[in-house]
Formats: C-alpha cells, sequence, structure tokens
C-alpha cells in the first residue's frame, strides 16, 4: 500500500476530478458535524429554558414570603 | 343544523350495520354533496386544457406526453378530493360512533374509499377518452387507457385514505396529505403509464395491467386496515 | 428473569443512564474509522481504471446509502414496538431516526449527483437507484412533517409509526417499480456500480468507512434520542437533576 500521487498539488487536484471529490467529502462531513452538533445545541436551550423557569418560581416563592411577612407584622 | 349535516347512521338504522349498509349510507351521503364530485373532474379537464396552452398545439408532442400527463393529473385529482373524505365524519363525530360499533372499522373504511372511487375514479376513467381525444393520443392507447385508471384510481383512493385518516386531525391537511401519500402512489403511476405507453408502442401490456390488479388486490386487503388503526390513532383511543 | 432488561429499556432514565458509559468510546470507534478509511480511500487506494479518481467519491456515498436505507427500517421497528408494546423509548428512538435519515439520503443523493457529473456528464440523471432514493426522501420528509403538524405528542408518536410502517411495505414495492421504469427508458450508459466483485485493495477502505458510518449512526441516534428524552421528560425529577449538574 503506498500513497497514489506524486505530490500533494496532484493529490488535491486529482487528474481533474478533485473538485468533485472534495466538494462531496466537504458536503458529506459538514452534514454528519451539524447532525452531531444539533442534540448539543438543543440540550442547551432545554437547559436555558429550565433555569428561565426555576428563577419565575424562585421569584414566585420570595414574593409570597415577603407578603406572608407582611401579613403577619400588620 | 340542516339535515344534510346528521348522518344517517346517527340519524336512523338502530340495527347493526352491514357492509351493504355502509356502502348505501355514504352513497346517499355522496350524492348529497355533488359538488365534491363534480369538483375533482373538473379540476381534471381545465388542467388538462391548460396543457396546450404551455407546451404548444403540436399534435406529436401532445400525443408523447399525453399518457403521462392523462395519469398524473387523474393522481392529482383523487389526491385533493381525498382531504375531504373523512373531514366532515370527523368533525360531526360520526368517525368516533364508527369506531364504536361492534364489527370492525375495516369495512366502514373499505366502503367509504370505494365510494370515493365511485365519486372520483370511475367518472374520471369515463372522461378519459375525451381528454385522449383532446391529446391526440393514437387509437391504440384508449382501451388500456381507460382499463388502466379504472383500476389504478381505486388503488389510489384506497392508499389516499391511510393520508386522510393520519391527518384527519390537523387543521390544514392539504399540503401534509399530498406530501405522505405522493410517494405510496408512485408503483401505480409508473405501471399506469407504462400500461398505456406499451398499448401506443404496439406491445403486449396484460403483463402491467396484471400488476396493477395485483396492486389493487393487495391495497384492499391492507390499506383500509391501516386506514382504520390511523383513524383510532387521530382519534386518540 | 429474561425479560427485565427489556422492561427497564421502557424507562427513558435507566436508558439515559446506561448510554452515556456508551457514547465516548462510540464517538472515539466512529471518529478514528471515518478519518482513518477516509484518508485510506483518499490517497492510498489505487485508481479506479473506468472512472479514475472520480470513484473515490464511492467511500462516502455507498455508506451513506445503506445507512438512509437501514435507517428507515429501523425507525419502522421502533415505531412498531412503540405501537405493541407503548413504549415511550421506541417512540423517541423512532423520532430521532427521521431526521438522520433523510439526512443521510440527502448526503447518498448529493454524492451521487456530483458522482455523476463525471462519470456521465450530467450531475442528475434519472437512474433507478437515485429515483428511488428520491423517493425514500420524500417518505422521510413525509414522516417528518407529519410529527411537526400533530400537534399531541402521543398522537404524533404513534401517527408517525403508522405511517413508517406502510412505508416499509411499500419500499420494495416501489424499489422494484422504479426499477422496471428504469430498464423500460434506459439510456446507453454505464452503470455506476455494477455487481462486478470489488478488488480488496479498494474493498477494506468501504469496509472501514462502512464500519465507521455505523458507529456514527449509532452514536448520533443516540445522542438525539437522549436529547429528545431530555425535552419530554423535563417535568420529572432526574431530568432536572442531569439538567442543572450539566452532565
Amino acid at each position: 500500500m503506498q500513497f497514489q500521487f506524486s505530490s500533494f498539488a496532484d493529490f488535491l487536484m486529482m487528474d481533474g476530478h478533485g473538485i468533485y471529490v472534495w466538494i462531496s467529502y466537504a458536503v458529506t462531513f459538514a452534514a454528519l458535524t451539524a447532525l452531531a452538533l444539533y442534540p448539543w445545541i438543543t440540550r442547551r436551550r432545554i437547559q436555558r429554558e429550565l433555569q428561565r423557569q426555576q428563577r419565575i418560581v424562585q421569584r414566585r416563592r420570595k414574593v409570597t414570603k415577603e407578603r406572608m411577612a407582611v401579613v403577619e407584622s400588620a | 343544523m340542516s339535515s344534510v349535516d346528521i348522518h344517517p347512521l346517527v340519524s336512523g338504522a338502530r340495527a347493526v350495520p352491514d357492509f351493504a349498509t355502509f356502502l348505501r349510507i355514504e352513497m346517499l351521503l355522496a350524492l348529497r354533496r355533488r359538488a365534491d364530485i363534480a369538483n375533482p373532474l373538473l379540476f381534471f379537464v381545465s388542467v388538462l386544457a391548460l396543457l396546450p396552452l404551455g407546451l404548444g398545439p403540436e399534435p406529436e408532442l401532445l400525443a408523447n406526453v399525453a399518457p403521462g400527463m392523462i395519469w398524473v393529473m387523474a393522481l392529482l385529482a383523487t389526491l385533493l378530493s381525498q382531504e375531504s373524505l373523512l373531514r366532515s365524519d370527523f368533525e360531526n363525530g360520526t368517525l368516533e360512533q364508527l369506531t364504536l360499533l361492534p364489527q370492525p372499522l375495516y369495512f366502514a373504511v373499505l366502503a367509504k374509499s370505494l365510494v370515493h372511487w365511485i365519486a372520483t375514479g370511475l367518472p374520471l376513467a369515463l372522461l378519459s377518452p375525451l381528454l385522449a381525444v383532446m391529446l391526440n393520443l393514437p387509437g391504440e392507447g384508449y382501451l388500456c387507457l381507460f382499463v388502466s385508471l379504472l383500476m389504478g384510481t381505486a388503488s389510489l383512493s384506497l392508499i389516499g385514505a391511510i393520508g386522510a385518516a393520519l391527518t384527519v386531525a390537523v387543521r390544514r391537511p392539504g399540503l401534509l396529505l399530498a406530501l405522505i401519500v405522493m410517494p405510496l402512489y408512485v408503483p401505480v403511476l409508473i405501471f399506469g403509464t407504462g400500461a398505456v405507453q406499451a398499448a401506443i408502442d404496439g406491445y403486449a401490456y396484460s403483463a402491467q395491467l396484471a400488476i396493477l390488479a395485483a396492486l389493487l388486490a393487495a391495497a384492499a386487503a391492507l390499506a383500509p386496515l391501516a386506514t382504520a388503526v390511523a383513524v383510532r390513532i387521530s382519534l386518540d383511543n | 428473569m429474561a425479560w427485565q432488561w427489556f422492561h427497564r429499556l421502557g424507562s427513558p432514565r435507566w436508558f439515559y443512564q446506561k448510554t452515556g458509559a456508551w457514547l465516548p468510546w462510540l464517538a472515539l470507534a466512529s471518529a478514528v474509522l471515518l478519518i482513518v478509511g477516509s484518508i485510506w480511500g483518499l490517497g492510498f487506494a489505487p485508481e479506479d481504471a473506468k472512472q479514475g479518481n472520480s470513484y473515490r467519491i464511492i467511500f462516502v456515498h455507498v455508506p451513506a446509502a445503506f445507512l438512509a436505507l437501514a435507517g428507515y427500517y429501523l425507525m419502522a421497528v421502533s415505531g412498531a414496538i412503540g405501537l405493541i408494546w407503548k413504549m415511550k423509548l421506541a417512540f423517541a428512538v423512532m423520532r430521532a431516526a427521521a431526521p438522520i435519515g433523510a439526512v443521510l439520503t440527502f448526503i447518498a443523493l448529493f454524492t451521487g449527483a456530483i458522482w455523476g457529473k463525471p462519470t456521465w456528464g450530467a450531475y442528475w440523471v434519472w437512474d433507478a437507484r437515485i429515483t428511488s432514493m428520491l423517493i425514500l426522501l420524500f417518505l422521510y420528509i413525509g414522516v417528518m412533517a407529519l410529527s411537526q403538524a400533530v400537534n399531541r405528542e402521543q398522537v404524533a408518536d404513534r401517527a408517525c409509526a403508522l405511517l413508517a410502517l406502510v412505508g416499509t411495505v411499500n419500499i420494495p414495492i416501489i424499489y422494484k417499480s422504479v426499477d422496471w421504469w428504469f430498464t423500460l427508458h434506459q439510456p446507453a450508459t454505464l452503470r455506476l456500480t455494477e455487481a462486478s466483485s470489488i478488488d480488496p485493495s479498494m474493498f477494506y477502505p468501504l469496509l472501514t468507512v462502512i464500519i465507521g458510518f455505523y458507529c456514527m449512526y449509532a452514536w448520533t441516534l443516540l445522542t438525539h434520542t437522549r436529547t429528545l428524552l431530555l425535552r419530554r421528560e423535563i417535568r420529572t425529577k432526574w431530568v432536572q437533576q442531569v439538567l442543572t449538574e450539566g452532565k
């Protein structure tokens, strides 16, 4: 088994077929990368959504506590 | 509520309905909605009348594209009318009632598909020789076109019912229904046009018609089963 | 006892925890195999006598086409499992498999079209395989569109499962009919891949990439399913724990 091309420029050109081959590989790996990144992005979005909800719940709790305190002191 | 909206099954018949009853009821309903029968036909004719305007009036050119075009338009006409197949029954609750009957939903769904074919596919097939004349289809293709449309549209009605049942609870199912059902229509279209093309070219076309018949038999046996399941899923019970 | 694992599989939490350990290994395996296989195929496999260097597209085209079809069956089978055993996890796998399969089908179509240019002189030829692939893409898109259109998650799951099953019954018929249609209209062109045996010097890199694609598919399917489960089970304690701890 040996490298089939005499130089790196030759490897890129591939006797004029290089453009087709390289575009195919580029699109394939770009699509695969997009597939791999999608869950990661979604997960972060879910995380942010959860944090937002938790903040809202905490704020409500705080407000209720303050009101209770006002009512008790009165 | 006008009397048109009341399903005969709800208003009358106490006894457990059999297939013939379903068929009679569906026919009755189809006759009440004559516009639903006329619209696909008008669509079919008007689009095919646009064709020479787009392609040019040369008889040879039109004769070349005629089998494929007539078939594609028949397919679209069937597809467009499919949307209303279960809609009114879903909205007035009849569909829910049908699922509660002691006998399988299969027969009710089969009757609906059959009537849908009688209301759209059959008139399309009957009308096809007229359009074939207008598009200059060679004379050898007429009988084959008629027979292939007769069987093919029946398969299309049966298969399309699955899509109609899956999308019945969706608010605007039109394009979604087309998207779902189109790929499933491919074999029928291929063998339908293939048969007509073979007939025009002077070859034997009985093999293609036999395959269309086989597709129809398979669709009649299996598609209503899938449609029945889809109805239950859409009703969520 | 033997069925215990099967019942456990129904639990999203168990699945999430179990598969977490597999992910790094799958990612490593797919990265190594894909990189090694691609370099092997691009630089070290010999040139094809007839097609020259353009045949090197085979090393991404064939695995993608393989998995695009296998992915549809996987989607349909998990849908069927969901329908029969009412298993939440199976539906999640089915929903995750649809976009992945669609992307793989797109890759197969795109690379096939690019490959067609130097081989046939045209990007798009209505060849039997290409046409079947296009219809497969439409089948995937149909499932995805249906899942988007139905509001209630539970109904959407079951509707998509049924549609996938109907598609599975149809796929062989569609393939046969398209094949027949192609022989009817076949122009004088050379076939892209013949049934002839492939030389070992080309076969081994191809095998490497195919296994790499399988690992990649498994990894992607797992990560997509896991994220889907997190979104669906967001109200449960374990999901909130997982998300806040950032594990």
